[in-house]
């Protein structure tokens, strides 16, 4: 494949809140919880944060890191499944406050957790057919459990911008392919503000099924073996799903050490795979092949076999921050600024 | 041009007036005024109406006419003028005024200064309010107008090494002076001790250090000099009227502890008066925040900027010092009902030049100046004022 | 605010781009028909081009304010601050990520892309800039250190394995 990635971004907004917190309020053991999900605490976006500013902050770090025109963007998918507006693009907001409006294509996706992986194949399908110059694509968060639901410890904000493009390619794609089925495990219906799930139905038929078996059929596919991998990144919904998919596939916690970010910042959906993308790349060097397979409710999973090239030891981090930070890093809440800041409160009047 | 007089002054009372209507207020300072005049409404040439926000406050505009005809002045067919200017509407009213009777080609005119804060809910007039600053680069993105000015003592601060305690000072004044006025909208004493523990508007000024959300009206009558002695046996002369423009939005100021708008107004009125600084026994200046007060105090050049602070709080403006500052307790005790402010700074240097302003009686006072500012100072006005002999 | 009053301003609210005049250098935010400092202002007239700011700046004043403007009230306290620009423009606004006791004049600071306020609850959102802290990029230690996922020493002879 000729396009693959060459510049990218992550943003994790700056508080947090720990499971012992949310317990507290509940009456829950909230430690043994996050013990539980291994979520040691998760990220909460500022009352002026949403999947738009998120998206914004992410996206201007890759622009300037990778020097990129932002004029040469002939594409913004937005990946979210908390989009601001329910009607509205969220990329068009992005797009503009990058300075790549207004000649290109622009939209955002909704595949619950992998509408940002499924935005990296759309821009890779663009990119490859020489039809744009660059693709952008992000995957955001600011994701809500109903308070008191097992959600609340883990759903949380952040998001990672990918470019791509065909010159100056860092991590070059070799294959990606999916793996997608009707499996109504998690959802939230139009106009309600919390989510649904089907309980321990999101594990076994769900989120076990499809992301074994991508990252099977994609091993299968290029003739590849885990130990060939220095790195793996699953779709990370607490820290513990990843931990159990990766062993079942015969991976290393050591493959798995960048990769799984979740533990520090929490689930932040469609970002949460390829912040966990981003912390690999933060330490790769050159040559190193990685194992992507993010996974989206409802249900499916995207696989990506990537190789970082030689450019990676040109590439230029020094702008906006490592995601190590974002996961060493963070202000901490009570439950009730938490409350405050995400709108829990109800506020009267109209 | 002909030299102009004061010849009538009427104010209501400054507060939260909840039983009384905006028209009534104007009414009542305006009829007060013309009855001190000793004017009979035929002799009246036209209304000056010095008002911020009456459409956004009340969803009334066109308020000029609306007080005329409630003052039983309709059937005259008088003109009538709303002026507005930020927090100096009223002054720039008078400004018009002057200038209309300077020239010649009114007589007698009756300038009006009236707001009604207290018909919406507080946080609705602070943010119709703060429509004084720039709303576009200043208020969209979180400033209100005790955050502006709290910008500037912060760095009034930084670069003077002005203190806390000498904000709170002006305040402490401020009260002291209420005190003594009937018409004050505060008439209790502050102690420093409660200045400084007054919870924060914008750090670092506090509660204490903002002037309040008044309701209020004020009025003088203006009349060529020559004609004065008609009406009064003092008559006191507006001996220079100055307004001065600046930026809109703080930000683009070259010095943010200045309003060069205040230092080109006062240049301009003390040469056009033949006086300086040193001529003035009593002067109302813009103290809607502590700072105000202080920043006033340089720009109109009683003391050495960044001074201020110290010279205030060495007594030099309280009363037995070489100026008496706002003797009406000014905005901050007085009350700030916007566009009523720069009139009844007026009024009040009138009554100390007439001596007539009983309990708190500047001795002696014979040339006297106002201040009004809009805004952070994009508009201010200078008005002085003499008892002529 | 009516929805075509925001709208037609965000090149500048999103974006920074500032004007700059052609005759005497001099950088404007926001932009300027007219530039104020040329002698004579006609002749600028036409001569001001646009001109792009690169959101970094240095606190010159700051207030908290605890007493909000409207559509702020789940901010407060919040920093609003005077930033300078290296272009020359100072702007007025917010300085998020940052807890109000860290900030002093002479903090340097960068633009930040965040929501502005939102028209009610079914309203048009508005976005623009605001300010973090450039160094820190507002982020605080936390409490506790992170709990690596594995020490440091085992995750050196992991890499090790790995490669």
């Amino acid at each position: 494949m000729n396009a693959g990635i060459v510049s990218y971004g992550a943003y994790v907004p700056r508080y947090r809140i720990t499971p012992a917190e949310i317990g507290r309020v509940w009456g829950i053991d909230g430690d043994s919880m996050g013990q539980g999900l291994n979520v040691i605490r998760k990220s909460v976006p500022a009352p002026d944060e949403d999947t738009i500013t998120i998206s914004t902050e992410a996206l201007r770090v890759a622009l300037v890191r990778g020097a990129i025109d932002p004029q040469q963007i002939g594409a913004v998918y937005v990946g979210s499944e908390s989009h601001p507006y329910a009607v509205k693009p969220t990329a068009t907001v992005v797009a503009q406050a990058v300075g790549a409006t207004p000649n290109l294509t622009a939209a955002d996706f909704e595949f619950a957790c992998k509408a940002g992986t499924a935005a990296i194949q759309t821009c890779l399908g663009l990119v490859g057919a020489g039809m744009i110059q660059y693709g952008v694509a992000i995957g955001t968060d600011t994701s809500q459990g109903a308070p008191g639901d097992a959600l609340e410890y883990s759903a949380s904000a952040g998001g990672a911008a990918f470019v791509i493009g065909r010159e100056h390619v860092i991590c070059r794609v070799n294959r990606t392919l999916s793996y997608t089925t009707d499996t109504p495990d998690f959802w939230r219906r139009e106009g309600q503000k919390y989510p649904s799930h089907g309980g321990r139905f999101t594990g076994e038929p769900a989120y076990f099924r499809h992301v074994s078996e991508c990252g099977r059929q994609m091993m299968e596919a290029v003739g590849s073996k885990p130990g060939d991998y220095r790195h793996v990144v699953f779709h990370q919904p607490n820290g513990k799903f990843p931990q159990r998919v990766g062993k079942q596939l015969g991976f290393t916690d050591a493959q798995m050490r960048y990769g799984l970010v979740t533990p520090y910042i929490g689930n932040t959906y469609s970002g949460a795979a390829l912040i966990g993308l981003a912390n690999v790349l933060d330490h790769a060097g050159p040559g190193e092949r990685i194992l992507v397979v993010g996974y989206g409710s409802g249900a499916g999973s995207d696989a990506f076999d990537l190789e970082t090239t030689e450019e990676v030891s040109h590439y230029d981090r020094s702008f906006g921050r490592p995601v190590q930070e974002f996961l060493d890093r963070g202000t901490e809440l009570s439950y009730a600024v938490y409350a405050k800041f995400r709108g829990k409160i109800h506020m009267g009047g109209s | 041009m002909r030299d102009v007089a004061v010849i009538g002054v009427g104010q209501t009372k400054f507060g939260e007036l909840w039983d009384r209507s905006f028209r009534e207020i104007g009414i009542e300072a305006g009829l007060q005024a013309l009855v001190d005049a000793k004017l009979s409404s035929g002799d009246l040439g036209g209304l000056f109406l010095g008002n911020m926000a009456s459409g956004t406050l009340l969803d009334q505009e066109h308020i000029a006419p609306l007080i005329l005809d409630y003052a039983g002045l309709a059937g005259r067919r008088l003109p009538a003028v709303r002026v507005e200017g930020g927090g100096a509407s009223g002054s720039l009213a008078l400004h018009q005024a002057w200038l209309a009777v300077a020239s010649g080609y009114y007589d007698f005119v009756v300038v009006g200064g009236a707001e009604k804060l207290t018909d919406v809910p507080d946080a609705t007039a602070a943010q119709i309010t703060s429509s004084a600053a720039d709303h576009e680069w200043e208020v969209v993105f979180g400033a209100t107008l005790p955050a502006l000015w709290a910008l500037i003592a912060r760095r009034h601060m930084h670069q003077y090494g002005t203190t806390r305690e000498e904000l709170a000072r002006v305040a402490v004044h401020a009260h002291e002076m209420g005190s003594k006025n009937p018409n004050a909208h505060f008439r209790n004493k502050l102690s420093l001790e409660q200045v400084l523990n007054a919870g924060p508007v914008a750090e670092p000024l506090g509660v204490f250090d903002c002037a309040p959300l008044s309701d209020g009206a004020a009025a003088v009558v203006l009349g060529p000099m020559d004609l004065a002695r008609q009406h009064t046996d003092t008559p006191i002369q507006i001996t220079a009227s100055q307004v001065a423009c600046d930026t809109m939005a703080l930000q683009h100021r070259e010095d943010l502890t200045t309003l060069d708008s205040t230092v080109s107004a006062a240049r301009r009125a003390f040469a056009q008066a033949h006086r300086d600084p040193r001529d003035v026994q009593v002067a109302e200046i813009h103290d809607a925040y502590t700072i105000s007060a202080l920043v006033a105090l340089e720009d109109l050049g009683f003391v050495k900027k960044g001074h201020a602070g110290r010279e205030f709080a060495s007594g030099r403006f309280a009363p037995g010092g070489a100026v008496t500052v706002n003797p009406s307790g000014g905005l901050k005790a007085q009350g700030r009902p916007f566009g009523a402010v720069g009139v009844a700074q007026v009024v009040e240097i009138v009554r100390q030049l007439r001596g007539e302003a009983k309990e708190r009686q500047v001795p002696e006072a014979m040339v006297g100046l106002a201040h009004d500012v809009g805004g952070t100072g994009a508009t201010s006005v200078v008005t002085l004022l003499e008892r002529v002999n | 605010m009516s929805i075509a009053r925001f709208w037609r301003e965000t090149p500048r609210r999103y974006n920074l781009g500032g004007s700059k005049c052609t005759g005497c250098g001099t950088v404007y935010f926001p932009p300027r028909l007219v530039c104020p400092k040329c002698a004579s202002h006609r002749q600028s007239i036409e001569k001001m081009v646009p001109f792009q700011l690169s959101g970094d700046g240095e606190v010159i004043s700051f207030t908290v304010v605890h007493d909000p403007a409207e559509g702020f009230e789940m901010q407060v306290p919040y920093v609003l601050a005077l930033v300078q620009t290296p272009e020359g423009p100072v702007l007025t606004g917010q300085v998020v990520d940052v807890e109000p006791k860290d900030v002093a004049i002479g903090l340097k600071v960068r633009a930040t892309f965040r929501k502005l306020r939102e028209e009610g609850k079914a309203g048009v959102i508005h976005y623009g800039y605001k300010f973090a802290p450039r160094e820190e990029s507002g982020v605080a230690p936390a409490p506790q250190g992170p709990p690596d996922p594995v020490p440091a020493s085992e995750a050196r002879a992991q890499d090790r394995a790995a490669a």
